[in-house]
């Protein structure tokens, strides 16, 4: 029972139903894995052991009456510190949020509840979700787990790195522009983006409304496939959110193996990309091809014109978003100010950290008269045309393959003083989140230096069982899953 | 648009951001943004002649709600614990109106 926290859950669910063990054995198994390596690793800015073994006690007792709620009944999920669950703290990793408690549960989260999972922590990530690296969050820097002199990647850093660390068998991030899938590569683990609209974004801190998704990170395809297929579905309180019929995504993984047509973008392998992480990606189409999969050199002409695109949109819906944190009716409130305007201002520049800061003024000046057409306006137009790429290319294939990210995990400090050059490691991801596509990371390799590397399917819009089944073909067939970092 | 009206000017957009900054902040902000406004000058490189701007992934139309119905709604005492300062009942803030 050692070893209960780097489980997968079917075979926890089989044990848990099987008396083998109970919830709160399998629960506390994974509070004495965290508490190990916390110290080292810092995934959490919050926890509450007692809560969540209370919950695994209530789980203990459904079962024991046989009101067992499923799949998901008594397994940890821990959750990224921008989606609100009742009565804990959500901070959005910001000191302008200290001291705050949700009063309501996310969608997801009431989801999840509904699944009988154990709802665990708050995980660390960047400000805001603004980063690639979680060195921007108020409560200290995450460590990677197979090198802690390296960056998880970011936002989502601590849901990854409390994957494969052991400190919670799945997790939940949001994705607005690479946020799950980066750091899912960085970390060696799983982890994917759906579609645009088909998890609610009801209870997730809004950074950029029209990109936002909340998405599953794992140590295996089937465990994202069933934590996705447990949040699905249409709500009401998310005007965005699609009614689409409910899917079985871990069941379509067992369905005969369909040999899709897999679409290899040249513009992806081109300048700035890191030769090991070409090799690694190139040996899995290589290994695709002889399994009997089709592939198609296609071309995504506007890809190189995602990084301005994304960083005008997403900053500029950012900074409307965050107008709300203004001191008033709730978050941090500065104690200097004098009259009104002050009283935001002050509270705002207290508040908010350095990223965030330079996220908002660039929003607000991409929004600002005079500058609108030339910048806003400009980047919604060559969006659509981002779009229009994926349209043709799916009209080809059935998955798009590229690296998740250019470069492996970097080092912690690396990259903090060059903005832009933080910003172009989004370069792989981003377009993604600009067409509404789903697209996970798989890892698919490691680098000398013993660092994971990931590889990027995405889908058509709704395409989720196809992405999972192509990125599970590849899983059973290759070791990878089963890798874990020496802590 | 001439280059030098493409060069951030910070007090102005921290002003309209409600965003206070300090001396330091301003001078790395300031570099910082117009290195990365001159990258963006790379959106300059197509033609969007005709192109339909895009502000979401699928096409939203209104989404209206079934009726008017009251539902469930937070409690004073529950929005009052948020408010960095309250008093009867109402949050306080400093002197809107002279």
């Amino acid at each position: 029972m050692s070893d209960l926290f780097y489980s997968d859950i079917s075979s926890l669910n089989q044990g848990l139903e099987s008396k083998a063990f109970s919830a709160v054995e399998l629960m506390q198994s994974v509070i004495d894995r965290t508490d190990a390596v916390e110290a080292k690793i810092n995934a959490f800015v919050d926890r509450d052991a007692a809560d969540a073994l209370k919950q695994a006690q209530a789980s203990d007792e459904r079962r024991a009456k046989g009101e067992s709620l499923g799949a998901f009944d008594g397994i940890p999920v821990g959750i990224k510190d921008i989606l609100a669950v009742k009565g804990q703290s959500l901070r959005c990793a910001s000191k302008m949020l200290d001291g705050y408690r949700s009063p309501y549960d996310a969608t997801c989260i009431t989801k999840l509840k509904e699944a009988g999972a154990v709802i665990w922590g708050r995980l660390n990530m960047d400000e805001f979700a603004m980063g690639s690296s979680t060195e921007n969050s108020a409560f200290g820097v995450t460590a990677n787990p197979w090198n802690l002199d390296y960056i998880p990647g970011g936002s989502s850093g601590g849901s990854a790195a409390a994957v494969s660390a052991g400190e919670a068998i799945v997790t939940l991030g949001t994705d607005t522009g690479g946020s799950i899938r980066q750091p899912a590569a960085f970390c060696g683990v799983v982890g994917m983006k759906p579609t645009y609209g088909l998890v609610s974004r009801y209870g997730l801190v809004a950074f950029a409304s029209s990109l936002d998704q909340v998405g599953p990170l794992s140590r295996n395809v089937k465990d994202s496939a069933l934590l996705l297929e447990a949040i699905t579905g249409h709500d009401p309180l998310d005007s965005t959110s699609l009614n689409q019929p409910k899917v079985s995504y871990s069941s379509a993984l067992d369905q005969p193996r369909k040999k899709m047509t897999l679409g290899v973008p040249k513009e992806f392998f081109q300048q700035g990309i890191d030769q090991e992480i070409k090799e690694a990606v190139e040996k899995a189409i290589d290994w695709y091809r002889s399994e009997g999969y089709a592939i198609e050199e296609i071309s995504l002409p506007h890809s190189e014109l995602c990084v301005p695109v994304y960083y005008i949109i997403a900053t500029a819906e950012a900074s409307s978003n965050l107008a709300r944190f203004d001191g008033v009716r709730y978050s941090h409130r500065s104690k200097d100010a004098e009259n009104i305007l002050e009283l935001f201002s002050k509270s705002r520049g207290e508040g908010f950290g350095e990223e965030v800061k330079r996220r908002i003024i660039l929003g607000t000046y991409v929004l600002s008269s005079g500058y609108y057409d030339a910048y806003y306006l400009r980047a919604q137009k060559v969006r659509s045309l981002i779009r229009q790429d994926f349209e043709q290319a799916f009209a080809k294939v059935d998955a798009i393959i590229t690296p998740t990210s250019p470069t492996p995990a970097f080092k912690l400090g690396e990259k903090n003083n060059d903005p832009l050059a933080m910003y172009l490691n989004d370069i792989y991801t981003i377009s993604v989140n600009l067409a509404g596509l789903p697209a996970l990371s798989l890892p698919v390799g490691m680098t000398q230096n013993n660092l994971p590397i990931g590889m990027q399917i995405i889908g058509k819009a709704f395409g989720e069982s196809d992405i999972l089944t192509v990125a599970h073909d590849f899983e059973i067939n290759h070791e990878y899953k089963n890798m874990r970092p020496t802590i | 648009m001439s280059e030098s009206d493409k060069q951030i000017n910070i007090d102005y957009v921290a002003q309209l951001a409600r965003l206070e900054l300090s001396d330091d902040d301003k001078a790395k902000l300031s570099g910082q943004l117009n290195d990365i406004l001159q990258y963006f000058e790379k959106l300059n490189s197509v033609d969007v002649e005709g192109i339909e701007p895009m502000a979401h992934a699928h096409k939203v139309d209104n989404v209206w709600r079934e009726g008017d119905e009251p539902s469930a709604v937070f409690s004073k005492d529950v929005l009052k614990a948020m408010a960095p300062e309250s008093r009867e009942d109402q949050v306080v803030v400093p002197k809107v109106v002279e």
